[in-house]
């Protein structure tokens, strides 16, 4: 089950983080902002973290903020000698969800894939994703590379070693390797679509459309929009009863 | 419960006094650990150290045991066979994620370790495929490559209208999502010697229900309450993502080295339902292919003698 295992404030007036587990790894949900109502889940980018505030985008949302540090970054685990897939990923969104229960989705690069991914395969948690650029959008592109061992450098793997505030290196070159083929995300979008009960529960707010996501936009029913737009329209949605 | 770092690894050759025998069946003469970005793999060898190495990969759920009938008859032809524990079988280290890069850089240094040079390899099902990629990003590093039944093909792939594809795709992706939420807490099932060699029987129809008895003091270790497999109970069969049958497949043509495929042409629950017309316009120049009739997925045990040949007739 993905409970929170533990929960303490990171600093007197900063975000409150909630360790959830995640098979074997501890995943830091960090609460930037509490509140009533529907959360608003951030998820980040390749390499990157939650970051320590409410970001501005989403100051005017009406309810909790909360950010969550994907598997390999942040204040979560680290997975070693790797493994990690955009799947895994979108099992740890899952493990949030598992948590906050419905909630409306931002992601920035990565994060945006895992918002399309877990917009699909839980389409009754997701109360709108909406898809923004950010570090780790392309991933591998949409067909295998020329075949290689994929493995981080040891100077990579050394600096991790003693600066924990690093994202994990097997994260940064597997996870900017994974192969996103464009039917493969049609079938996650067409997942939101037919089973969420939303008109439109994928909102494209990137400018950079690597084929998955152009593959996404060409999809009937989803929606190019800039951020702000469509959280004022996930906003004013009704929360489904759990 | 014992914690995964104090179960003991299945015996070698001279540690397998009491336990079940099988015609043919030896264990390997010793067992090393290869550890490279943080997870311990499990490295059994059968022959003379200082012979030619070869190097086996299992498939799915297995674990290098499954060579114990395959691997002495290659040994005793003068070759030392290197085998692994794939992370999460066997005796390896149970990993936080699994990957098919993280198999395939484990593989290689499993490769690293056993030599510098180029060397043959060999794998089935899964293996087989994972080493046609190795052969494939590594040409420099393998010198011949036997695949046993591990060609993918698109043919066990359902033929369904797109919209029914989305619902099955869907509840695939909850359930293991679902499975995800309480992986934390699951271990195996214990029973006794018989009861697990019969739940493997369910996957392994087609094997001698001696031989998998043998198989369970090997890929299993006993506490109080009896005998678990030791395979990560975090792991699932089955599956999704964005992985395609023909991505493995597309590395044989690619292949410069000389080739042997054998295909086991009942189709059973484990294989990939790969048909010979499936593979031939794919062979590389040169390459061998052997169908075999009335054999199942796991060739090399249903006929190690046949597999022993075919492989020493390559590499010899």
């Amino acid at each position: 089950m993905s409970t929170p295992t533990s929960s303490a404030p990171a600093a007197p007036s900063g975000p409150v983080t909630t360790m959830l587990t995640h098979v074997k790894v501890q995943l830091a949900l960090h609460e930037l902002r509490s509140g009533t109502g529907r959360p608003l889940l951030l998820l980040h980018g390749l390499g990157e973290h939650t970051p320590s505030v409410v970001p501005a985008f989403a100051a005017s949302w009406p309810g909790p903020v909360h950010g969550l540090d994907l598997t390999g970054h942040g204040g979560s685990s680290r997975a070693p000698g790797g493994g990690y897939t955009a799947e895994i990923v979108m099992a740890d969104v899952d493990a949030a969800l598992a948590h906050l229960g419905p909630a409306t989705v931002v992601g920035r690069g990565l994060g945006a894939y895992a918002s399309l991914l877990i917009a699909g395969a839980r389409p009754e948690l997701v109360v709108g994703a909406v898809l923004c650029d950010g570090p780790g959008l392309n991933g591998g592109g949409p067909a295998p590379h020329s075949p290689s061992v994929i493995a981080p450098t040891p100077d990579a793997m050394a600096r991790a070693a003693t600066d924990r505030s690093l994202p994990d290196p097997f994260a940064m070159v597997e996870l900017a390797r994974d192969v996103r083929p464009d039917d493969y995300a049609s079938t996650y979008a067409r997942q939101a679509l037919q089973f969420s009960g939303l008109d439109a529960p994928l909102a494209v707010a990137a400018v950079v459309r690597p084929p998955w996501l152009a593959a996404v936009v060409a999809e009937p029913g989803v929606v190019a929009e800039p951020l702000a737009e469509a959280l004022a329209r996930y906003a004013a949605l009704p929360t489904p009863e759990r | 419960m014992l914690a995964a770092t104090e179960i003991p690894p299945a015996p070698t050759r001279t540690e397998a006094d009491g336990l079940p025998t099988y015609p043919g069946a030896r264990r390997p003469d010793r067992r090393r650990t290869v550890d490279r970005g943080g997870i311990a793999l499990s490295v059994w060898e059968w022959g003379d150290e200082d012979a030619p190495p070869i190097l086996f990969a299992h498939g799915g759920f297995d674990f290098a045991g499954t060579y114990d009938t395959l691997a002495p008859l290659v040994a005793d032809q003068g070759w030392r066979v290197v085998s692994f524990d794939q992370r999460g079988h066997g005796d390896s280290q149970h990993a936080h994620l699994y990957s098919w890069d993280a198999d395939l850089r484990d593989a290689a240094a499993v490769l690293d370790s056993t030599s510098p040079g180029a060397i043959p390899i060999l794998g089935h099902s899964k293996g087989g495929a994972l080493m046609l990629q190795l052969a494939d990003a590594l040409p420099h590093r393998v010198s011949h490559v036997i695949n046993l039944d591990g060609l993918p093909s698109a043919r066990s792939w359902p033929d369904v209208p797109d919209h029914h594809r989305t619902r099955l795709l869907n509840g695939e992706l909850a359930g293991w999502l679902d499975h995800r939420r309480v992986a934390a807490g699951k271990i195996r099932r214990p029973g006794t010697v018989e009861e697990l060699a019969e739940r493997r029987g369910r996957m392994n129809p087609r094997m001698d229900p001696d031989w998998l008895r043998y198989l369970v003091p090997i890929g299993a270790h006993q506490e109080a309450d009896g005998w678990r497999w030791k395979i990560d109970p975090s792991m699932r069969m089955g599956g999704f993502g964005p992985w395609r049958p023909e991505w493995s497949m597309s590395r044989l043509p690619s292949l410069g080295m000389p080739v042997l495929c054998v295909l086991g042409l009942d189709i059973e629950v484990m294989g990939w339902g790969t048909l010979p017309e499936d593979v031939i316009p794919n062979l590389p120049a040169g390459a061998r292919f052997v169908p075999l009739d009335g054999v199942g997925h796991f060739v090399h045990i249903e006929k190690p003698a046949v597999i022993a040949d075919l492989t020493l007739e390559l590499i010899s």
